[in-house]
This record gives structure tokens, sequence and C-alpha cells, in this order.
């Protein structure tokens, strides 16, 4: 095989055109026209990211009466009362005026007759929005920035301390990328895939996050050295079982309770303090996870009595986001007015937009390495933030990128790291053009996802954990480095797979070492410690950050302060 | 979870291979036709399916999770999406909505 090197720049770099990375390029480019922005893409930006499907509501809004203090007790609630509320709050500030610009590019927005947006839920505003991804993707064309498509960017190139760009192949042309940027912003979204899926098998893929999204943003990050938050609060979805389809729709849409084989209402019985069927989402799912544990499975959404309208109603809400659900409804001729609907928990996922996993940021969305800022899933601090909320990280980030930019100049790049990262990039094609042997990447990720499963928590232990069984996830997980060593790559896709792979192991172990530092149950189903069951607010209402040494690859944790803004009880919704 | 392409449908213009976010609608030059390469690696966001304008990939549930003889059909159709719905029994729904307001181009 040849080696092809293509050398471009650009003043402000964008890794990730989906939700975040899109809006991103429309803001820099809006509020700077004279810097030339690129978005860098691993798939095709018209229908990557989380987007691809659709959409069938803005989960985010500050309707009226409510304002960025009153939105922040609420995330404050949902989250077990820890989150950088300097980011939860610059964030809702941007919300309103990103919904209305991506509603001034085509999106359908629900209304009532009085004109007002129809509203699902006390955040929620309910779309049209089967194309929203098109849409989001178009305004970034228009706007003038340069997107290149296919391309699996795999580092960053460092100059100290500093990003001065990115190194990466072309999915489809195999060539090696090297791009220079003043200012970079990754908005790669977080990761599936670390732990066993729901499903195996023929539909390992069926799952509710992107499987496409497998953590490389976070992976170089982690490899460049820089701050890490709160991997720990892992993010279960509550969701229709064997579909793994969203079920905010049945709840907020059509009001439909959970209940147990039973026919009890367990939320409401057991959880009433915490909130009931509007406890926090870590309990929602912790609470049909332990009726399924102790033998009174399976758990179900109650539509029953759904006027038929409106099943046709609920319908078209999932043809909008996820159609698949319609299909398998109307294969297995299921009539959710007649019966109840199944619910699981999915696989443990690791994002920021949900969760608050990710790259430690500032309130300008800068993270700890010079010139790089991140926006959306992979950042870290400020859950609950969703579509409308990635845009808004999206905006204040394109907004500070910006001005570093003119302030800057390129990087010198050291040719060095340049022909070392090429040789890793690389080295699983080279190895099977040589052997015609070795680990293939899907062997390799079943290896990865069964340790992390037995051992940090997966679905097949009902999420829980303890410190031995996560000393022997840290110690296989490190066994399993070692043979990154025989990965095979057969064509170009195989080694994006194979990069994928590395890159789930790096975060990981990342994760490891944060489930084993924190010594509280913060997080019930999300992070439940069976040998510390309790909250500990008096040792533990602070933050598990993490940086992976540079040279010798020693994770080490670092504790940062919470620092409360919005006075109030952290424990209740307003 | 998959597509299938109708091979007689198929006239070889590649969008699936365009736009699949998983890189997994790959294309046979000798046959001019798209193949999906990893039955299981497919997400069924029906990208593919929306995106073809010959109508030839269709969505197929794993049999893992579905019975048989249901079908989903969307297609574009200016600023709308109609989806033709067929359950396992035969019974038909369509639904059409709207995905996108006209707007002012600039």
């Amino acid at each position: 095989m040849k080696l092809r090197r293509e050398y471009l720049e650009t003043d402000i770099l964008i890794i990730g055109g989906g939700t975040a990375g899109c809006m991103a390029a429309v803001e820099a480019k809006t509020r700077y026209p004279d810097l030339r922005v690129m978005i860098i893409e691993k798939a095709h930006i018209k229908r990557s990211g989380c987007l691809a499907a659709g959409m069938n509501a803005i989960n985010v809004y500050l309707h009226p009466g409510e304002t960025p203090e009153s939105f922040l007790k609420y995330v404050r609630f949902d989250a077990m009362g820890l989150v950088r509320e300097d980011l939860i709050l610059s964030m809702a500030e941007e919300i309103n005026n990103a919904v209305h610009r991506v509603e001034k590019w085509g999106l359908p927005i629900k209304k009532d007759k009085n004109g007002r947006y129809m509203r699902r839920g006390r955040w929620n505003v309910e779309i049209e929005g089967e194309h929203i991804k098109p849409i989001i993707a178009r305004a970034a064309i228009r706007s003038g920035t340069t997107v290149l498509n296919r391309i699996n960017v795999t580092n960053f190139i460092l100059h100290g301390n500093r990003v001065i760009g990115v190194m990466g192949f072309g999915v489809r042309d195999g060539k090696f990328y090297v791009i220079r940027s003043k200012a970079t912003i990754i908005a790669t979204g977080g990761a599936a895939g670390i732990y066993r899926p729901n499903n195996d098998g023929t539909c390992h893929h069926k799952m509710w996050y992107s499987p496409f999204n497998t953590g490389s943003g976070y992976a170089m990050g982690i490899r460049a050295g820089a701050e890490m938050t709160s991997f720990e609060m892992r993010f279960i979805a509550l969701r229709v079982k064997d579909l793994i389809a969203p079920t905010g729709t049945l709840a907020l849409g059509f009001g439909a309770p959970q209940v147990n084989a039973k026919g009890e209402r367990f939320m409401a019985k057991k959880y009433a303090h915490l909130g009931g069927d509007g406890a926090p989402t870590c309990i929602r799912v912790y609470g049909p996870v332990q009726e399924i544990k102790e033998g009174r499975g399976p758990c179900f959404m109650d539509t029953r009595g759904i006027p038929t309208e409106k099943v046709r109603d609920l319908k078209a809400s999932y043809l909008n986001m996820y159609p698949d659900l319609v299909l398998y409804w109307a294969s297995n001729r299921f009539d959710p007015s007649e019966e109840p609907v199944e619910i699981c928990g999915t696989e443990p996922y690791i994002v920021g937009g949900h969760c608050q996993s990710g790259y430690w940021i500032t309130t300008q969305r800068e993270t700890t390495l010079e010139g790089l800022w991140a926006a959306g899933d992979v950042a870290g601090g400020a859950p609950y933030k969703f579509i409308s909320g990635c845009w808004a990280e999206g905006i204040i980030a394109a907004r500070s990128a910006g001005k570093y930019a003119y302030s800057s100049s390129f990087g010198i790049i050291d040719e060095e790291q340049i022909s070392q990262e090429e040789q890793r990039v690389f080295a699983p094609i080279h190895r099977y053009e040589k052997l015609r042997d070795g680990v293939f990447p899907e062997q390799m990720e079943e290896r990865l996802q069964k340790i992390m499963d037995e051992y940090a928590g997966g679905v097949h232990v009902f999420y829980e954990l303890n410190e031995e069984r996560l000393l022997y996830a840290r110690k296989h997980l490190r066994r399993m480095r070692g043979q990154i060593y025989f990965l095979v790559a057969r064509d170009y896709h195989e080694l994006m797979h194979a990069h994928e792979v590395i890159d789930r192991i790096d975060v990981a172990e990342v994760l490891v070492e944060h489930l084993l530092y924190r010594k509280e149950t913060r997080w019930p189903g999300f992070q439940t410690r069976l040998d510390y069951p309790e909250r500990d607010d008096f040792n533990w209402l602070k933050f598990v950050n993490s940086v992976r040494d540079r040279e010798s690859g020693e994770i080490k944790i670092i504790e940062r302060k919470y620092e409360q803004i919005v006075p109030g009880d952290r424990y209740l919704p307003k | 979870m998959a597509v299938r392409v109708i091979e007689e449908k198929c006239k070889g213009c590649k969008s699936c291979v365009e736009i699949c976010p998983g890189d997994l609608m790959a294309f046979d030059e000798k046959r001019n036709k798209s193949y999906l390469r990893s039955e299981r690696d497919c997400w069924d966001c029906m990208s593919c399916v929306k995106e073809c304008p010959s109508g030839a990939i269709i969505s197929v549930l794993s049999f893992q999770l579905a019975d048989r003889g249901a079908t989903l059909i969307p297609s574009i159709q200016g600023n709308y999406i109609k989806w033709s719905l067929k359950d396992s029994s035969g019974i038909v729904e369509e639904f059409i909505i709207k995905i996108l307001e006209e707007v002012e181009v600039g």
C-alpha cells in the first residue's frame, strides 16, 4: 500500500458535523465571515450523528415564565444535585435563540391556534423533525463552510499544550490528512458500544444512541492529556424493549405511567419521595431495573386506553424520529392502545448531552488544551442539553474560537509527530498485508464489551458496580491494550472500525478509573455502587476529573469543587 | 436489523453510498449495483431508504425481533414525507407529514 498525504489548512476547524458542529459552523461563518471555517466529518453531514433519522421534539426550550435559573434548578434536581451551574446557565441563555434560528431555516415547529409553540412537558416543544439534520446541514453549507465528508480524525497535532491541527485518514480514499488550524472545536459526539449492547448478533447495532458515535473525540482528548470530567455518570436510557426506541414520547406526549408485571405503578408507590413518575432520569431507570431484578418484570409503559386516533398520532410522532418502531409494531401486530409497551434499560453510554461526561471546559467552552473548544456530547459538566443545548454550546464555542483565531497564527508542525501518527493509523492495514492474520476489530469489540458488561456494570449485571469487579475490569482492559498490536484491517472501512475500537478502549479505561474513584452512589441506576450504596454529600459533592499522562499513559484523578450559584434545595425541581 | 437493495430497481446512482452514516452501503462496479456490506452494523436509520430516488431500498427488521410480512416505505415529496405502512396481516395505513417549511433562501 502506498501512503498518500494531503495537507490542508483553515482558520476554524470543527471536528464532527453533527448537531453541535453544524451550528458552530454557521455561527462562526456568520460572525466572522472573513475567517475560513471547515467541518471534517466521518460520515456525510446530511445524515450524520444522533439526528440521522430525525427528531420529534426539542427537549429544552424556555417557555414563558421560565428562566435560566429555573432551568438550572430543574437540571440540578435531575442530575442529583451535582452539575456545573455556570455551564448550564450560559447554555440556557442561548437556547431559545438557537431554536428560533433553526425554525427560520425551515424546521416545522408545531403551534397552537394562538401561534405559540406546542408544549410536551415543561421544557419541550413538539416538532415535525424528520428533516432536522438535512436542515442544519444545509445551513452549514450555505454559510460558506467547507465540508470534508468521510474523514476519520484520529489525533490532534500538538505544540506543547496547544492544539494546532488534526490528523486523520479518508475512509473512502485512504489518504492521510494533515490539517492545520488556528482554532479547533471538537464536536464528535459521545460513545456507544463500550458495553455489550441490549441486542446481539444480527441486530447488535439496534441501539438508541448512534452506534457510529464511538467516543473518538474523548479518546483524542485523553491521548492529548486533556482534563475530562464525570465519566462515571454513565447514561442508561429507559427505552422500548427490543427496538430501544425513546419513551419520552409515551410518557410526556401521552401520559403513560410505568407499571410492573403485577400492574403496580411502582414509581408512584416506591419513589414518591423522589418525584414518582417525575423523578430524576436515573431514578426512572433504577425503578424498573429493580422491579425486573426482584422478579416483578417485565415492566411497561401503560399505554392501554389511548384512543384510536391518538395511536395514529403516536405512530406519526415515531415516524419523525424512530420509524422502525412503527414497522416493529406492524410486524408483530402490536396495538399500544390494547397492550402496554414493554420497556428496558439500555447499555450504558458515555455522553455529555444527557449526562455530563466529557471535556472539562470554561463557560466559553474552552478545554484545558489551548486552541481547543468542546461542544455537544463531548463537552462535560452540563447535562440535559439535548439538541438545543448542543446548538447553544456550538454557538458559544464558535464565538470564542473565532476571537482566538483572529489573534493567533498557525503553529509549527513537528514532522516526527505526523509520521508517527501515520504509522499508527495504518498499522492494522500493513499488518494484514504482511501477515494475513491477526485480531479483527469485531473480535476486539466483543471482548471489550464483554469485559465492561460483566465487570463494569453492564445490562447483564443490572448496571451494578463494586470495587473488586471494577479492579478486574481494569486488569482485563490493560491486558487487552497489549493486544492492539495484533489488530488488523482488510480495507479502509475496517480500518475505521479498528480505530473506533482503539478509541473505545481508551474511553473505557478512563471510565473504569472514574467508577472506581467515586465511593458513593450519586446516580442510582447510572452509577450504583453496591459497596457504597448511599449518597454522601459530605465527602462527594464534587467532580471527579482525570488526565492521562501523555508519556506514561497513567490516568491521574483530580478532584474539582462544585459551586452552587443559584440558591435553593439542590434536590428539588423548582 | 438491516436494509435490502432490490437489484432490479437499483440504477447505480450511489446516493445510498454517499449518505449512509455508517459507511455501510458499498458499490459493486461490475454489476453497477449498491449493496449493504454488513447487515449487523446497520442502525436502521433509513437514511439510504429515503435518499434512494428509485425506491430500491427497503427496511427489513431482524427476525430476532420481528415477524415477517410488514413493510414501511417512506417517500419524500417536496416539503412532505409520505409513509406507507402495511402490517403483517395486510392492513394499510398512510401518513403524510411535513418536513420543511418554505423559507427564503439566503
